[in-house]
C-alpha cells in the first residue's frame, strides 16, 4: 500500500471507531476541520508507526507541523525516503 | 506478648503438622526439640540477624528459632540485587548472618558472625532465654533503586491472625509467594499460629510441579497475587489442587479474576484481601465481588481505621508497620498515624474499587489514565487470561495508552482471527470506558513477566 493510502485509510478507520464525522477528504483540507480531535490524531500516528516504521512527528525537527491532509501525506512520504 | 517459637507450641498438634519444602520438610514436633542453627542460638543473642537463605524451609526454620532471641531479624527476599546488600547491611546495623549456604557469599564480608542453617535438625543445646521483642524488617522493592526497610514487629505481623478460631479440621495452607514477603509471611504465621501445615513454594519449581507438590499434601487453604491465580489457572495441572479457601491479595483483584476462580474450584471460599507491607492487613471482602463495601470506611470496630484522602486509601490500626529504617527522614504513617498506602480508589454506588497506584498513572493529552482499570475490562473479555496496559510515547498528546494482552489457551478453537478479537477487546473497552482509556495498539503477547513478587513487572516510562 502507497504512503498515501495508508495515511488515508487509517484516517478513515480511526474516525470510524472513534465515532467522528470526517469532512469530504481532499488534500487542502485543513485537519483541524476534518472533524478528527487531537486524541485521533494521537491515534493514526501511533498506528501509521506500526504500519510504516516511521513516526516524522517526533523526528523532524524543522519541518513544521502539517496543517493540510495534503501536507500530512507528503509529511509521511518525505520521512519515508 | 510470646515469642513465635511459644505461640507454635501452644497451637498444638505439632507431631502431625509440617513445614513442607521443595526438598525437604520438617514436622513441628522435631523442630520444637531440635535447632536448625547447629545448637549456635546463643551467639545470636541480641544480634541484628539477616536471615539470607536460598531456600524457604531453612528461612522459615530460623526465623521460628531467633523471634525473641536475635533483636532484629532481617528477611532477605531471593532476588535482592546484591548491589542492595551492603545498604541493607548499614541501615538495619546487621551484625550476625543466617545462611543455608556453605560460606558467606562475597559481598557479605564484614558482617560478624555466619551461622549456617540446615533443614537437618540436630539437638538443642542452650536453653531458649527470650529477651527481646524482636524487631521484623521486611523489605519492599522501590519503584527503582534501594529497597526500603520496613519495621514490624510479631504483635504487628500477627494482630490480624489472633484471636482467629484455630480450625477443628487440620488446615493445610500454601502460598505461591515467597514467606520473606508480607503477603507469604502472613501465610507463614497463619499455618504456624492456626495450628496447620504449609507447603512452601520454590524459586526452582515449576507452576506445574508446584500445584502437584500441594496437592499431593493436600492444601486446603493457599493464597496468592491474581498474577499468581492467572498463571496457576494456564496450567493443565490447576485441577491437582481443591482447596477450600483461596485468597487473593497483593494486586487489584478483578472481576474476571474472582470469577475464574469460583468456576475453577466451586467448592472454596474465594476471598480477596488488601494488605500492603506498611500498611498490614486491612480487611477481607468475601462476597466475590471486586472492590469492598463502602461501609468499611471509617467503621472503628474491627480494631482498623480506613479513610480516603485525595483519591487514596489510608489505614490506621494496630497492625501497621512502625518506621523505615536508613530512610533519611521519610516518614511511614502521617501526624495521626495513616498510613497512605498509595492505591487510589474510587467510589461507584455503595462499593469502592481499586483503580491503580498514585505512581502509575498515564497522562493522555492532560488526561489521567490508571492501567489497572484498563487491565480489568479488557480481562472481563471471555478469552482473555491477562493484560498489561501502558504507555507509548506519542508526539500528539504526550502518551497514548496500549496494551499488551495474553489469551487463554483454548484447545478447541483455532483461536480465531486475532483481528476480530482486537475489535471484540477494543469494543468492549470503548463500551465501558472514556476514549482516552481505549487501548490504541492491542498487541497478542504469549506471555508477561511476572516478578519474584509475584505482580505483574510494570515498566515505568
Amino acid at each position: 500500500m502507497s504512503v498515501r493510502l495508508s495515511v488515508i485509510s487509517q484516517v478513515e478507520q480511526v474516525a470510524k471507531e472513534q465515532k467522528k464525522k470526517l469532512a469530504p477528504l481532499s488534500d487542502d483540507l485543513v485537519l483541524l476541520d476534518s472533524g478528527l480531535d487531537s486524541l485521533c490524531f494521537a491515534i493514526i500516528v501511533a498506528r501509521l508507526e506500526d504500519a510504516l516504521g516511521i513516526d516524522p512527528f517526533s523526528t523532524a525537527e524543522d519541518a513544521g507541523f502539517p496543517v493540510t491532509l495534503g501536507d500530512l501525506i507528503r509529511f509521511y512520504e518525505e520521512a519515508g525516503k | 506478648m510470646s515469642s513465635l517459637w511459644d505461640s507454635v507450641g501452644d497451637a498444638g498438634r505439632l507431631p502431625e503438622r509440617v513445614l513442607w519444602g521443595a526438598a525437604a520438610s520438617v514436622t513441628l514436633g522435631d523442630l520444637v526439640h531440635g535447632s536448625s542453627l547447629g545448637g549456635r542460638l546463643g551467639e545470636l543473642r541480641g544480634r541484628s540477624v539477616l536471615v539470607a537463605t536460598s531456600d524457604q524451609l531453612t528461612a522459615a526454620l530460623a526465623l521460628i528459632e531467633l523471634d525473641g532471641i536475635a533483636r532484629r531479624l532481617v528477611l532477605c527476599p531471593p532476588d535482592l540485587p546484591s548491589e542492595h546488600v551492603p545498604f541493607v547491611k548499614t541501615a538495619a546495623a546487621v551484625d550476625a548472618l543466617v545462611s543455608d549456604w556453605d560460606a558467606p557469599e562475597s559481598g557479605s564480608e564484614g558482617i560478624g558472625s555466619f551461622v549456617r542453617c540446615s533443614p537437618r535438625l540436630t539437638p538443642a543445646t542452650s536453653k531458649r532465654d527470650e529477651q527481646h521483642e524482636t524487631e521484623w524488617i521486611l523489605l519492599t522493592s522501590g519503584t527503582t533503586g534501594q529497597p526500603k526497610l520496613v519495621v514490624h514487629t510479631l504483635l504487628s505481623l500477627t494482630a490480624a491472625i489472633r484471636g482467629g478460631r484455630t480450625s477443628a479440621t487440620p488446615t493445610v495452607w500454601s502460598t505461591f509467594y515467597d514467606i520473606r514477603r508480607y503477603g507469604g509471611l502472613q501465610i507463614f504465621l497463619r499455618a504456624l499460629l492456626g495450628g496447620g501445615s504449609l507447603v512452601l513454594s520454590s524459586l526452582q519449581e515449576s507452576m506445574g510441579d508446584f500445584l502437584i507438590r500441594a496437592g499431593a499434601h493436600g492444601v486446603t487453604h493457599i493464597s496468592g497475587t491474581p498474577s499468581h491465580w492467572r498463571r496457576a489457572l494456564m496450567s493443565p495441572s490447576a485441577h491437582r489442587i481443591s482447596p477450600q479457601y483461596v485468597r487473593l491479595s497483593g494486586e487489584i483483584a478483578d472481576q474476571a479474576i474472582l470469577n475464574h476462580l469460583r468456576g475453577f474450584y466451586p467448592q472454596a471460599r474465594i476471598v480477596h484481601a488488601f494488605a500492603s507491607t506498611e500498611a498490614g492487613v486491612a480487611f477481607d471482602v468475601g462476597d466475590g465481588l471486586a472492590g469492598f463495601p463502602a461501609s468499611l470506611i471509617g467503621e472503628k470496630s474491627v480494631g482498623i481505621e480506613m479513610k480516603v484522602e485525595d483519591g487514596s486509601l489510608r489505614i490506621r490500626s494496630a497492625r501497621t508497620a512502625e518506621r523505615y529504617l536508613g530512610s533519611h527522614g521519610e516518614t511511614l504513617a502521617d501526624r495521626d498515624g495513616f498510613v497512605d498506602t498509595g492505591d487510589m480508589v474510587e467510589l461507584r454506588a455503595d462499593r469502592y474499587y481499586f483503580v491503580g497506584r498514585r505512581g502509575g498513572i498515564i497522562n493522555v493529552g492532560g488526561l489521567k489514565v490508571h492501567p489497572e482499570e484498563v487491565e480489568a475490562v479488557i480481562n472481563g473479555h471471555p478469552k482473555v487470561r491477562m493484560s498489561l496496559v501502558r504507555t507509548r510515547k506519542n508526539a500528539i498528546t504526550g502518551a497514548l495508552v496500549v496494551a499488551d494482552v495474553v489469551l487463554k489457551a483454548e484447545p478447541d478453537s483455532g483461536a480465531g482471527p486475532p483481528a476480530a478479537l482486537e475489535r471484540e477487546i477494543l469494543q468492549l473497552c470503548h463500551q465501558a470506558l472514556p476514549r482516552h482509556k481505549v487501548p490504541a495498539a492491542i498487541t497478542f503477547v504469549p506471555d508477561l513477566t511476572v516478578a519474584a513478587s509475584g505482580k505483574v513487572v510494570r515498566h515505568r516510562a
